[in-house]
């Protein structure tokens, strides 16, 4: 434990360092940059509500990738696991026909579960039966759902009279997921995103599955010995990433952007895999990491409007703690070998 | 060991007081702070450039002014960013008032006004305000660019030597569609009064790319929109979208030996990118609505308003009163601009009105009878293209 915490304050120095060089170079002022990140996400309670909304579905796909990391599997389809539950999402949700809002908004929920997780299988089947690897396979999926997406909002969900990539018409209040009065998340989305997490560490760490996906993971040959079939768990796991990742499209439709947009997944897909690689693969500093990016996130914005700066640098921030985490590890890992 | 984690605790902690000691910056009971949302970039050359040099002008002219800002506010560019997200920051530095530039941002400020209503929101380019049910701090502004887009119809189809006009479209709907048609009655107007040809003759022809610019991989590629057109005999391209490639790809293509021009859009400055293939810009210039509606705050008179506001006939180019303009570029010929001149006047003292029927839609369907007018809001709510435009109505 002392080592790991010795390993995050190593990490986080070389962070802030790369970052003083990164801003130096942008010609900012450096302690400036880093307190408006600061105040950006943490000055007020709105603000804080704020990050809480980019730390819901950030926990969510990283949830998801958790399964298919313990199985050795790359899941960069995640993004368009997220597209394809938003989709599943709104297909319900403009059913005319259910007028109890509760009920809807439940049917959407679980078909976002469901068109998530089968595009997540989608993938998966293209591994196991068609041979192709998860990463080509995922990546393509991804470029699929967003022509979908795209499709769908120019085509038949577009606004009367309107084509435009801005998105489809906005939902009925009614099927707007509720927050807390002067809070800018969705109750129901932080409720969601902490049962998932404590599934997830239930079914990772506690549970027959978590131990075979680890045997898997670690060596998929010496599980067959054991009658454990790769496949089914490749499945399984992507399946259940899938899932996550569609939960988190529901989210994104009907608590933050109430109607479907191109980007709805807001690349948080592709941040939770950073995310997951810079944890190490532990539940535990999940929600820690999901918290800080989620920060950097909202806080950035101020860069462009405190400092005149571009609000890209937080992408640049973010690269270099991926970058320094990768490098730690590396270093940990290392250190591990005899 | 346990000393120094819990000396590096109280360090951090120390650090976390320092950066959170600092208060927002809050307005002085003489400051007038405004919030511009931009959903392009601040230098674009184009529509938000339009904007947040307006807003510059505002802080020079109206003492006490101070106006905040954020560009490129739109998902692709910043993804997870909302509208009222934005607003709950700008209004935690002090604005009094919003404004949103872009028709995309129609619902995300509407939500914002219902949950500011002591902040006062100027959405550009809808229309809630016409509304009774709409808030009371949501007032709307634009400007009646359909004069503008008469010009450079009137420009382009004077330029042209195979007859064929491209026009390079935003995405669809009303206003892009008024817009649109009014270029091609600019045009079809030289080519039935000036040159006395047969509008049969005449193509426009619209390409819409999906957006107000490009968003690589969602939108269509408006450099290749261009090209396109240049390629397929379209000697004049005019640009529907907020920024200059029509313009560039013109430059390329001139340089090359081919005779082709652009008509760039919204931003006064627009031709300079490339002058040699300008024939000239509509622009916009937003001073006299923003200051409209600051002045009615500070004053205390502000009312829910939906402004329309047009050019000031007696001098387009007067900044302090016209909202809308046109500039001549390099590549118009004198006579042309002669001739522009004696149009624009004409559209001025109305002896000029091209939304005066017979004019049918796309569609066959008749839109003005023999004689009649269109109303401002038979403009404002265009349903289609026009008969004799080729392009998507919808």
């Amino acid at each position: 434990m002392k080592k790991l915490i010795l390993d995050i304050l190593l990490g986080s120095l070389l962070v802030f360092s790369f970052t003083y060089i990164v801003l130096l170079i942008a010609g900012a002022p450096v302690l400036d940059a880093f307190k408006h990140i600061w105040l950006g996400a943490f000055a007020s309670s709105i603000k804080i509500s704020q990050v809480l909304s980019v730390w819901v579905p950030l926990t969510l796909c990283s949830c998801g990738l958790l399964f298919t990391f313990r199985a050795n599997l790359w899941n960069i389809g995640i993004e368009g696991q997220v597209t394809m539950g938003a989709i599943g999402a709104m297909a319900v949700l403009r059913t005319p026909v259910i007028d109890n809002p509760t009920l809807i908004l439940c049917l959407a929920f679980l078909t976002s579960m469901l068109c998530g997780g089968a595009w997540g299988l989608f993938a998966g089947l293209l591994k196991t039966r068609g041979g192709v690897h998860e990463i080509f396979g995922g990546l393509g999926l991804n470029f699929v759902s967003q022509g979908f997406i795209l499709w769908l909002i120019f085509g038949p969900w577009k606004r009367p009279g309107i084509a435009s990539m801005s998105g489809t018409e906005l939902l009925n209040r009614k099927l707007w997921l509720a927050s807390l009065p002067g809070w800018r998340v969705a109750t129901a989305g932080i409720v969601i995103a902490i049962a998932i997490l404590i599934l997830t560490w239930l079914f990772l760490e506690k549970s027959r599955l978590g131990l075979k996906l680890k045997a898997i993971g670690q060596n998929p040959k010496a599980a067959l010995l054991y009658a454990i079939s790769p496949e089914r768990y490749y499945l399984q796991s992507i399946l259940i990433a899938g899932s996550c990742a569609g939960i988190a499209g529901f989210i994104q439709t009907t608590g933050v952007y109430h109607r479907l947009i191109p980007s709805i997944s807001s690349g948080y897909g592709y941040l939770a895999l950073l995310l997951v690689m810079l944890s190490g693969y532990k539940i535990v500093l999940i929600p820690i990491l999901a918290f800080f990016f989620a920060s950097l996130n909202v806080g950035a914005i101020q860069l462009p409007i405190v400092l005149q700066l571009d609000s890209a640098l937080s992408g640049v921030i973010q690269g270099c703690c991926v970058l320094c985490a990768l490098f730690i590890l590396g270093i940990r890992q290392r250190r591990a070998q005899p | 060991m346990r000393g120094k984690f819990t000396g590096m605790f109280a360090v951090l902690v120390a650090a976390v007081a320092l950066l959170l000691s600092p208060a927002q910056s809050q307005a002085s009971a003489d400051n007038f702070i405004f919030g511009l949302l931009m959903v392009g970039p601040a230098n674009d050359h184009g529509w938000s450039q339009a904007h947040f040099e307006a807003g510059k002008e505002i802080e020079k002219n109206i003492p006490g002014s101070k106006m905040i800002y954020i560009d490129k506010v739109n998902p692709a560019d910043r993804p997870g960013v909302t509208i009222p997200f934005l607003v709950d920051d700008l209004v935690s530095k002090g604005a009094k008032l919003i404004i949103g530039n872009s028709d995309d941002m129609t619902d995300g400020i509407r939500e914002a006004a219902m949950l500011h209503p002591d902040i006062k929101f100027i959405h550009i380019s809808g229309d809630d305000a016409l509304n009774p049910d709409a808030p009371e701090n949501l007032s709307n502004l634009m400007g009646k660019m359909e004069y503008g887009q008469m010009m450079a119809g009137f420009a382009a189809a004077m330029t042209t030597q195979t007859g064929k006009i491209g026009y390079l479209g935003p995405l669809i709907n009303d206003e892009t569609k008024r817009l649109a048609v009014s270029c091609f009655l600019g045009a079809r107007y030289v080519w039935t009064e000036v040159l006395k040809k047969d509008p049969a003759t005449l193509t426009f022809k619209i390409t819409w790319i999906g957006f107000w610019f490009n968003i690589p991989g969602v939108t269509s590629d408006p450099t290749q929109v261009a090209k396109n057109f240049f390629d397929s005999g379209y000697d004049v391209v005019i640009s529907g979208i907020d920024t200059t490639e029509a313009l560039i790809v013109a430059d390329q293509k001139k340089r090359e030996g081919a005779d082709v021009t652009a008509i760039p859009y919204d931003y006064e400055g627009a031709c300079e990118t490339a002058p040699d293939a300008c024939l000239g810009v509509p622009y916009f210039n937003w001073y006299p609505g923003y200051s409209h509606f600051i002045n009615s705050i500070k004053n205390n008179n502000w009312k829910k308003e939906w402004l329309w506001l047009g050019p000031d006939w007696k001098d387009m180019s007067n900044t302090r009163k016209s909202s809308i303009s046109f500039k001549n570029g390099k590549a118009l010929s004198g006579d042309v601009q002669a001739k522009l001149a004696v149009f624009a006047k004409g559209l001025g003292d109305e002896s000029i009105s091209l939304f005066t029927g017979p004019l049918n839609f796309q569609d066959k369907s008749v839109f003005l009878k023999e004689g009649e007018t269109a109303t401002e809001m038979q403009i404002w709510n265009m349903p289609q293209l026009l008969e004799g435009m080729e392009g998507a109505s919808e």
